[in-house]
């Protein structure tokens, strides 16, 4: 794997805490609570993984974040046409988009978010007329965007975003990062969207627990995971309301309007966080079918309705 | 179609992430819902001149989904050598009739009486299933069959425990229920009848008896500091029906402290136990691990005892680890045992001779050696020494027992090999 030497101006606390038979480092990032544990009894160790872990993530924030000027993604969004020259690393993610998009039939789309533009998910009514988002609609598609590594050339009021996939992209990168310095089982938990790295010492698994939006008395889902990836998409709070109808914040870039009766959440593993982060938004993205889709693919998923 | 469509996105979705990664490849993901944890062992017991007993167990669990548990287990037994039959040592040759009642067997003069024929195979298969009923509660139920030459039991149980306080605090119940019986060879002795010549009709009551053993148990365990862990167990035990043991008698004996007769022993028909349990758990900063527990035990056979045991996991390395272990424990006499009866006094209603209901104090020193060899499979070694001591010149020795050791001292050695994996 190719490191990256990307300057990190972010500086925020590191905490390590040892509990029975494993060491949690703990930071924030991507506006989540950032968990690395360690099966290891090793404080020296999980100090030097931890601000490893940390750093990378921090690095990885910085450098895709929509909100920093200085950043490459604000760069491409206001070329306002002229080809822009990225680094190797957004080239990379750059492909990886581009994949998904073409193995996915368009659904996965990096553009889709000028469609947020249009709507407001504050569970009200508040729908935009059909006029509006079908003006969107003309600046959501990967494959209006020239794109010959190293440079990119996209249309004036085009935008592209990475946010759908950075999170996981963090998660797997710090996992491979640490698995070059340690053979120790990790688990990786950025907000939920999760990796493992192998079974802990003892053989055993470890026990994630599939966020249940219901009671706690109802049965929470276990996940016994040995290795894998972990990801959820859902709608959680952000959500239309209208004559009874609920739109979710899943919005299809095919036809710019929310998907309609997609799940509340999908949490699905795969063989890394980052499959797992695209077979879950493609999921929602299959409203109804979401479930079906899934099994089609043959993964382990949990769906909440 | 949807197969062809099943190939297209996830397979193509894992080249194109480790392409993103820069790796080659990424390891499948992997559920724990199939694999069995497997503990095997195989146990060496020999008591010094006594009983020799080899012990392989195997104990299985599968992890479903959502952490139901099914837990299997088996244990075979193979027993032999010679066990203290309750009479005293005394200075004359002592002639005993087996078990059988077609047979006997001497023992020299100053010698514990021991009956060398003890041997036995016993089998014991158990399954229990462990499962949430919620996010804070789970239940256990579980079945157990023992069963060997002369005694077979069988036994249920079940319990709840539920989490509370951010589940740093845990309530559990258990209860269970055991019916053994016994036929032992030769039949059940009749208590108190004297001991008859080989060959001529014994005193025998049945070919077999019953016996029910019914237990309680409350827990608590709080997590006090997230190094330390402390358990608090209330445990109730009620037995009854057939509790003495066949092959034990109690020697009666004249002014000068020789036979003159010997009698099977008489013990009560109930038995009722109250324990109490306290152990802490401590894990070390850098990771080691010590826990201490002490447990006391009262009955209204008179007997109460203390047992202080104290493990420390020392962590050599990642793979490697020592675990001293260090136990003590220490009982009271029934208030029906004697070490022999004299026959100037009136027999009494309930006696026995058993060593086990004896007061005595007993030691183990043991060390364990772990070594893990990743991915769950885990060799251990285990060598233990385990010393029996109790009362050798008891004051109402009579006449020439006062010259010989009167409690049968016990030397053991335990060695077991274990190899843990999963598949």
């Amino acid at each position: 794997m190719q490191h990256f030497n990307d300057p990190v101006d972010i500086k925020r606390p590191v905490s390590i805490r040892q509990k029975p038979g494993m060491m949690v480092v703990t930071f924030d990032a991507m506006a989540s609570p950032c968990e690395i544990i360690i099966d290891s009894d090793d404080m020296k160790q999980a100090q030097l993984l931890g601000n490893m872990a940390a750093h990378e993530t921090w690095r990885i924030e910085q450098k895709f974040s929509r909100y920093r000027t200085d950043g490459i993604i604000p760069a491409i969004n206001n070329s306002n046409g002229q080809p822009v020259t990225v680094d190797t690393e957004t080239a990379m993610l750059l492909d990886f988009a581009f994949h998904c998009y073409q193995i996915s039939n368009g659904l996965f789309d990096i553009t889709s978010g000028v469609l947020r533009k249009a709507f407001t998910f504050d569970g009200s009514d508040r729908l935009p007329s059909p006029g509006k988002v079908k003006k969107l609609l003309a600046h959501v598609g990967l494959e209006k965007i020239a794109w010959q590594n190293p440079e990119i050339r996209m249309q004036p009021g085009m935008e592209i975003d990475l946010g759908g996939i950075g999170k996981e992209y963090a998660v797997d990168r710090v996992q491979q990062l640490l698995a070059e310095v340690t053979k120790s089982s990790i688990l990786i938990n950025f907000g939920g969207d999760i990796a493992v790295s192998g079974p802990r010492r003892n053989g055993e698994p470890w026990n994630v627990g599939i966020e249940a939006t219901d009671t706690p008395e109802k049965a929470q889902n276990v996940a016994a995971i040995k290795r894998g990836g972990i990801a959820t998409s859902g709608d959680a709070q952000r959500f239309l309301l209208k004559n009874g109808k609920r739109y979710s914040h899943i919005l299809n870039p095919k036809t710019g309007w929310p998907v309609e009766g997609s799940p509340h959440a999908v949490t699905v593993l795969a063989d890394t966080c980052t499959q797992a982060g695209i077979l879950s938004t493609l999921a929602m993205l299959h409203g109804k079918n979401a479930e079906a889709f899934l099994r089609d693919e043959g993964v382990d998923f949990w769906a909440q309705r | 179609m949807q197969l062809k469509n099943k190939t297209r996105i996830n397979g193509a979705l894992a080249s194109a992430t480790c392409a993103l990664l820069g790796v080659q490849n990424v390891a499948a993901a992997q559920t724990d819902d199939h694999s069995w944890k497997v503990d095997a062992a195989l146990l060496y017991y020999s008591e010094t001149d006594r009983v020799e007993a080899t012990e392989p167990t195997i104990k299985a669990q599968k992890t479903f989904a959502n952490d139901q548990k099914l837990n299997l287990n088996l244990v075979v037994d193979t027993l032999s050598g010679a066990s203290p039959n309750g009479a005293a040592p005394t200075d004359v040759v002592q002639t005993f009739t087996r078990p059988s009642g077609n047979d006997s067997y001497t023992v020299q003069p100053g010698d514990i009486p021991l009956d060398d024929t003890f041997h036995d195979t016993r089998v014991q298969v158990g399954a229990s299933w462990d499962a949430p009923i919620n996010r804070l509660t789970r239940y256990n139920v579980g079945v157990n069959l023992s069963n060997e030459y002369d005694y077979t039991s069988m036994s249920v149980n079940g319990g709840l425990s539920r989490d509370f306080n951010k589940k740093n605090t845990n309530l559990s119940v258990g209860v269970s229920y055991a019916a053994d019986t016994l036929s032992p060879e030769g039949d059940i002795p009749t208590p108190l009848a004297s001991m008859a010549p080989a060959g001529s009709t014994q005193p025998r009551d049945a070919s077999s008896e019953n016996k029910d053993v019914a237990d309680l148990v409350i827990g608590l365990t709080q997590v006090l500091t997230p190094r330390l862990l402390m358990q608090f167990n209330v445990g109730f035990s009620e037995s009854s029906g057939y509790l003495n043991d066949p092959f034990k008698i109690v020697s009666i004996v004249d002014a000068n402290g020789r036979p003159v007769d010997y009698i099977y022993e008489s013990r009560p028909d109930s038995r009722s136990k109250q324990t109490l349990y306290w152990l802490t758990k401590y894990h070390l900063p850098f990771g080691d691990t010590l826990d201490f527990s002490y447990r006391y035990m009262t009955d209204d056979w008179g007997i109460d005892s203390h047992t202080l045991d104290f493990h420390y996991r020392w962590n050599i390395n990642d793979t490697v680890y020592l675990q001293p272990h260090i136990r003590w424990y220490q009982q009271s006499e029934a208030d029906f045992y004697r070490h022999s009866l004299s026959d100037s006094e009136p027999l009494p209603q309930e006696v026995s001779a058993d060593y086990r209901l004896a007061e005595f104090d007993a030691t183990t020193l043991g060390l364990k050696f772990g070594y893990l060899l990743g991915e769950g499979k885990e060799f251990s070694a285990r060598l233990e020494s385990y010393q029996q001591r109790g009362d050798n010149n008891p004051d109402d020795a009579i006449g020439v027992q006062k010259n010989y050791d009167m409690f049968p001292e016990l030397d053991a050695v335990i060695f077991q090999v274990g190899y843990s994996f999963t598949f």
